[in-house]
């Protein structure tokens, strides 16, 4: 084992005289080194240390630097190479073995030898300055390593310090090993007259290959079979060619027919630039607010921004995204032809005659009626047009006179007045008012002091019947003290009372109360003071009733519907549908072929009886609710008063000629009335000869448009 | 487009038409459900195919009662697509791939090199004749191809797509862009945060397209690359097509050759080779330096005289505007007509290159560059010089320093603009769109009234001296608006005078402080009084009008407001920006004395 090494010459055997064979980096030997320390890698690592130890003791050593380097001495090893194989016999000091050595850093010891003592680290008391000065002053002091398993210093001889550059430089680590040997040609590229061998051929090469056979067989019958293609001549002819050389632009396929070709991308405008103007750019709050946008929801897919040149212009990241996202439009997305309405706003609206030819109507508010202290609901005037009559919530009914805006009486009934109505019949002076339960006859003793006179004389001449027959409701003459204030008959009903409405001719009026029954309507003749109930069921909610100004029908809304009774049939001739949710008033044309209908659904039917019972047009000019409608007597008007304060005129032609159908044109919006309690205008009323409009709302004035 | 409907059902392409959906003797009326997970040679297929799906008219009908957002095939289309010869091919691919999976499994080399040769190709060409019956057809839709192309052309060579597919689209691309340098076609230049546009126009047609900023990309996860990889193999075969029967109408020589001349001028002096010609031929031509072989040589021909065939029922003012656009437009083409730039390293050298060859400049750049400088930086006969950094150390007299956004600006204002707003250094002027046409009622930015002011032939000074005119005016104006505003007020103030002294007479008639006044005389604007019965005439119809036509007439109406609106705000926007810029300016001479 303990081999004597043929050290080369330059080195000095320092650290032992047996060392015959030691590691390369030790300062002792240094290429003496053996083939077992390649075996030996994984053993400690780090630098071996030159060591005094015992004689004759293998050693063993892993060198610092590769060990590749050792090959040089191969072969002055050539005998005995593997004496001191075993492991075992490694003279290891540490035996910590190949761990990170740091570990003990922070211990005194840095390993434990053979007898499991602690290896103590030698004493260094180097500073700083001390490093430095052996820097300075110690020659070898970049030959100097430090072997991390002892911690003690090496000095590298010169043949390891040439091994580390020769092995830095790539080169070989043996010095006399010649890598450009020269070739030896083994076989001559000449070709020889006599063979290598003098062997005679073997049999086998003389006959058939049985194998073989069967080979071919199965690759003649795959081809047979169409199973292996022979090779495919090359495509000679031209990738590209001219492809529309013989186009045909009538040979468009069926299916092209209703092909819809893909719309183009839509071209940048100027916030795309890559300097766009100052304004294109997005303030701090439309940034936050692009931000904050669904991307679907932007109308900007990016963020313009300006770049001061065209250097400066980074690459744009959604890119491929943006050419994904068209690539997808165009294969994923349904196609549509829309037709796109390239009209003029203008010509959308109807041609109508101008509301200058249509004159007379009502224009500019000309009179307002003040004394009222709350809403006033209901209105109505004489038939000469002189007096007019106001019902309110504060308990009064007051008489005005029309010209002067006077109130030339004030009449309190105790209660809040729902519906009254002046006498039609000019030779008559009497006003139906509705006050809770009973409709009061009122003579206003106003005008022609004949006439007032003839009317009381007309109603006390009442010769009771002999036998009291059974009535709905009860007559009741008025008391003296209420016949001084005017009041003249009681017609005191079982329910609360809330529409009234004279006949044409004067005599009869009908009463609506608010009840669910059959009871809902009474119609009273006045003069016999008798009354009668002409349905028999009830069909719903009754809102207002109307006589026929001719012809001897009564009109009927209910909620939905506008029933048509001829009452001298007694019968049911029509029903209108509405088309409304909630029918509010109604009111008739002069001619009686007409009717319209106004609704809390703020719609506003007319509806032609000969035409159908649908109605003939169905206007939305209001925006709430409409609380009364109202014809003009002579004019070819109406009016709809409505909870937004204001009053419509709409110039209604009704034509004598059957085959024309009439002609409605708004011509008028009237304002005037403030809101008060969500509630606008109550009730609109026409005078019966002038072209004047009356209109009565919640903030307790009556107003006179002209 | 509307928005994109997908269904979760994934009918592959055999099953999807029999017994799902109803079989109807309308062909029309006949969907089939379909989505994005189609299968892939569906999908392969219809992208091909170029089939979409369509919106049913009756949406709960086709899709049983149900309204969930489904996607509709009709079915026609689909058994088209079975009926495609190319289906047999995709399955013989499969067929291909399996097999040779095998042998590799098997490690049979002599196999997988046997198969390998005999490995099934196909072909679109039938397919593009198909989709594009007409030439025109095609050029109508060359659009996303082109872009598709420019985008392919940019990629790495590695990862997302077969190599031979980015150097096709390479090579397509530079061939289009030397047929419009060759035919001159190019008209509008727009430089966008996103990429670059072009638009030429190509017999005829607008053709535009997007080009990317030469940067890596950032390649996202997102995108799946097998369908931008399926609709680049259609482009690419459109755009080949294309290509050689633009080249065939120009005479040229396809696959391009560069002219004998210049490719001997391109070539080293210094014997030094640079590659082999093979190698460097893609290159040379993308330089977009030189022109190209025709096939019958050019005979320096002077301009043939158009003869004028007078279109009927068009008037001699017609004909002039014509006759004038014509010119316009020859002027246009030969804007940079004997001008010699030379682009310095940091400026991007294609487009700019081809935008000067576009329109008959002469350029040149660096010769580390790119293969195919003509000239050198020191060469005298150079008129400008293209410079994208803050200043420049050495400057040659005889010859302009100007940022590339000259050469945009002035292709899109067809004429050369004045250079000083241009100087390298200079804080630019905005870079506006050439695809933005203004029409009555649009905000149109100050820069680009100077320029239609400079289009039709106005000194630039002057239009500013009037535009700043015009603001005065418009001041003034604004002040005549506050008076009558004023005015208007004190009427109000009159008004309610009236109103409290009419009050008073009605309410307090027990005291009676009688005091006549004197009654203003008010004059009665006629003109107003006109307006306000005309704007009420019109209110009145408007709720005369029907319902839907009044729900139409509201949705016009609302649509332009809003435009106004907007074209308010960039106003004010702007206004508001010149101010501040005013301001600081004074602040700045403020400081400075």
């Amino acid at each position: 084992m303990a081999e004597p090494c043929p050290s080369s010459g330059s080195e000095e055997l320092t650290d032992s005289e047996g060392s015959a064979y030691s590691g390369l980096q030790d300062s002792g030997s240094d290429s003496s080194s053996s083939d077992e320390e390649e075996e030996q890698e994984e053993g400690p690592g780090g630098g071996s240390v030159p060591r005094t130890r015992a004689k004759g003791a293998p050693r063993k050593r892993k060198t610092l630097e590769d060990d590749s380097s050792l090959e040089e001495s191969k072969a002055l090893l050539a005998q005995n190479e593997y004496e001191e194989d075993s492991s075992d016999e490694e003279d290891i000091r540490n035996t910590v073995g190949n761990i990170p050595m740091e570990w003990y850093q922070d211990f005194p010891h840095i390993g434990y030898d053979l007898e499991g003592k602690k290896i103590y680290k030698p004493i260094r008391n180097k500073d700083e300055l001390d490093m430095f000065l052996e820097k300075m002053e110690n020659p070898d002091y970049w030959r100097t390593v430090q072997d991390k398993m002892t911690g003690a210093d090496i000095k590298l001889t010169d043949e390891q310090i040439d091994l580390v550059q020769r092995l830095q430089r790539g080169q070989f680590g043996d010095v006399h090993f010649n890598p450009y040997e020269p070739a030896v040609d083994f076989f001559t590229h000449e070709v020889m007259i006599h063979p290598v061998t003098n062997r005679p051929a073997d049999k086998r090469s003389f006959i058939p290959s049985l194998i073989e056979k069967e080979k071919v067989s199965k690759l003649v019958h795959a081809i047979k079979m169409g199973w292996i293609k022979p090779r495919k001549p090359k495509d000679d002819t031209p990738t590209y060619y001219d492809l529309w050389a013989h186009e045909d632009p009538n040979s468009i396929l069926g299916r092209h027919k209703m092909h819809v070709p893909a719309p183009k991308m839509k071209l940048p405008g100027h916030e795309e630039s890559y300097n766009p103007p100052p304004e294109y750019l997005l303030s701090e709050e439309e940034r936050l607010a692009w931000e904050q946008q669904e991307p679907a929801e932007r109308r900007l897919s990016f963020v313009p921004r300006q770049h001061r040149s065209l250097r400066a212009v980074p690459a744009f990241p959604r890119f491929i995204h943006e050419r994904f996202e068209r690539c997808l439009d165009l294969y994923l997305c349904p196609r549509q032809r829309k037709m796109r309405v390239n009209v003029d706003p203008e010509d959308l609206i109807p041609k109508l005659p101008k509301p200058r030819d249509l004159q007379p109507f009502p224009t500019t508010q000309a009179l307002v009626y003040r004394g009222h202290t709350s809403l006033v609901r209901c209105l109505s005037i004489s038939p000469s047009g002189q007096w007019l009559v106001s019902g309110s919530d504060d308990g009064s009914v007051r008489f005005w006179e029309v010209s002067t805006a006077r109130c030339m009486r004030t009449l309190p009934v105790g209660g809040v007045v729902k519906s009254l109505a002046w006498n039609p019949n000019p030779s008559i002076c009497l006003v139906a008012i509705c006050v809770e339960q009973s409709v009061l006859l009122v003579n206003p003793c106003l005008g022609d002091k004949l006439l007032y006179g003839a009317t009381d004389q007309l109603l006390e001449s009442y010769v009771p019947p002999e036998e009291e027959r059974v009535q709905p409701v009860r007559w009741v003459t008025a008391t003296a003290e209420e016949h001084g204030r005017g009041i003249r008959l009681l017609v005191q009903h079982s329910k609360a009372v809330k529409q009234v409405t004279w006949h044409g001719k004067g005599d009869y009026f009908a009463s609506v109360v608010s009840d669910n029954s059959n009871m809902q309507v009474l119609i009273h003749q006045s003069s016999k003071r008798w009354s009668q109930n002409p349905f028999r069921r009830s069909k719903g909610l009754v809102q207002c009733v109307l006589f026929h100004p001719i012809r001897p029908y009564f009109f009927v809304a209910t909620q939905r519907y506008v029933r048509v009774y001829n009452l001298l049939k007694q019968e049911l001739t029509k029903k209108l549908m509405s088309n409304c949710k909630w029918v509010s008033s109604m009111a008739i044309h002069p001619g009686g072929d007409n009717i319209i209908c106004g609704s809390y659904d703020s719609k506003l039917a007319w509806f032609d009886l000969d035409l159908s019972t649908r109605p003939y047009q169905l206007l939305r000019h209001h925006k709430r609710a409409l609380r009364s409608v109202a014809f003009h007597r002579r004019y070819p008007l109406f009016a709809s008063g409505s909870d937004d304060g204001t009053v419509i005129v709409c110039h209604g032609m009704v034509y004598n000629d059957l085959l024309q159908n009439p002609l409605l044109v708004p011509v008028k919006v009237l304002k005037g009335h403030a809101l008060t309690l969500d509630l606008g205008v109550l009730d609109v009323l026409f005078h019966p000869t002038q072209p004047w409009v009356f209109s009565s709302g919640a903030d307790g004035t009556i107003r006179l448009y002209t | 487009m509307g928005s994109r409907v997908l269904c979760p059902a994934c009918p592959g392409l055999s099953g999807c038409c029999g017994s799902r959906c109803p079989r109807g003797g309308s062909t029309v009326g006949c969907y089939s459900p379909s989505c994005l997970t189609l299968i892939t040679t569906t999908r392969r297929l219809c992208i091909l195919k170029g089939i979409y799906p369509h919106e049913p008219k009756h949406k709960k009908k086709v899709n049983k009662g149900s309204t969930a957002p489904r996607t509709f095939y009709l079915l026609k289309d689909i058994k088209f697509l079975l009926h495609e010869p190319i289906v047999n091919k995709f399955r013989e691919y499969k067929v291909f791939v399996r097999k040779l999976r095998k042998a590799y499994g098997k490690s049979e080399w002599s196999t997988v090199d046997r198969l390998k040769d005999n490995k099934p190709t196909y072909k679109l060409d039938h397919i593009v004749k198909e989709r594009y019956p007409t030439f025109v057809d095609a050029l109508r839709d060359l659009d996303d191809a082109l872009s598709m192309c420019f985008l392919f052309s940019t990629f790495p060579r590695t990862g997302k797509c077969h190599v031979q597919t980015i150097q096709l689209c390479r090579r397509l691309a530079v061939e289009f862009l030397n047929y419009v340098i060759a035919s001159r076609s190019l008209r509008k230049v727009f430089l966008s945060i996103k990429g670059i546009y072009y638009q030429a126009e190509v017999l005829g047609q607008p053709v535009t397209w997007i080009t990317p900023y030469t940067f890596a990309h950032d390649h996202p996860t997102d995108v799946d690359y097998r369908v931008m990889a399926t609709f680049t193999e259609f482009y690419t075969t459109l755009l080949g097509f294309v290509n050689f029967r633009l080249y065939q109408s120009l005479n040229l020589l396809y696959p391009p050759k560069i002219d004998g001349q210049a490719d001997v001028e391109l070539k080293p002096a210094e014997g030094k080779e640079y590659a082999m010609d093979s190698e460097s031929y893609l290159e040379k031509l993308s330089a977009l330096s030189s022109s190209l072989a025709r096939v019958v040589a050019p005979t320096h021909e002077e301009e043939v005289e158009l003869d004028e065939f007078p279109v009927e029922g068009e008037t001699a003012e017609q004909m002039d505007a014509r006759k004038k656009e014509q010119e316009a437009l020859e002027k246009h083409k030969k804007l940079f007509e004997g001008l010699r730039f030379f682009l310095n390293r940091e400026v991007p050298r294609e487009p700019l290159a081809f935008v000067i060859r576009c329109f008959g400049g002469q350029v040149s750049w660096d010769k580390s560059l790119c293969i195919g400088a003509t000239y050198d930086v020191s060469d005298p006969s150079i008129t400008h010089q293209i410079v994208d950094r803050p200043q420049v150390q050495q400057q040659v007299v005889g010859r302009y320093y100007l940022q590339p956004q000259w050469v945009f600006d002035s292709v899109n204002a067809k004429l050369c603009l004045p250079v000083a707003d241009y100087f390298p250094g200079v804080l630019l002027p905005p870079h506006l769109s050439p695809f933005v046409t203004e029409q009555e009622g649009d905000y149109i930015p100050p820069e680009k009234l100077k320029l239609l002011a400079m289009q039709r032939g106005e000194e630039p000074g002057d239009a500013n001296e009037e535009s700043e005119e015009e603001e005065e005016e418009e001041e003034e104006d604004s002040n005549d608006k506050e008076e009558e505003e004023e005015e208007d007020e004190s009427e109000k103030e009159e008004e309610m005078k009236l109103k409290k002294l009419e009050e008073q007479k009605t309410q307090s008639n027990k005291a009676l402080p009688v005091t006549v006044t004197a009654g203003k005389l008010r004059l009665e604007d006629k003109q107003r009084l006109e307006q306000e019965q005309q704007s009420e005439e019109k209110r009145l119809a408007i709720m005369m009008m029907k319902k839907r036509e009044k729900y139409l007439y509201k949705k016009i109406m609302f649509g332009k407001k809003r435009k106004v609106r907007e074209a308010n705000k960039l106003a004010a926007k702007r206004k508001a920006h010149d101010a501040a810029v005013k301001e600081k300016k004074k602040s700045k001479k403020a400081q400075r004395a």
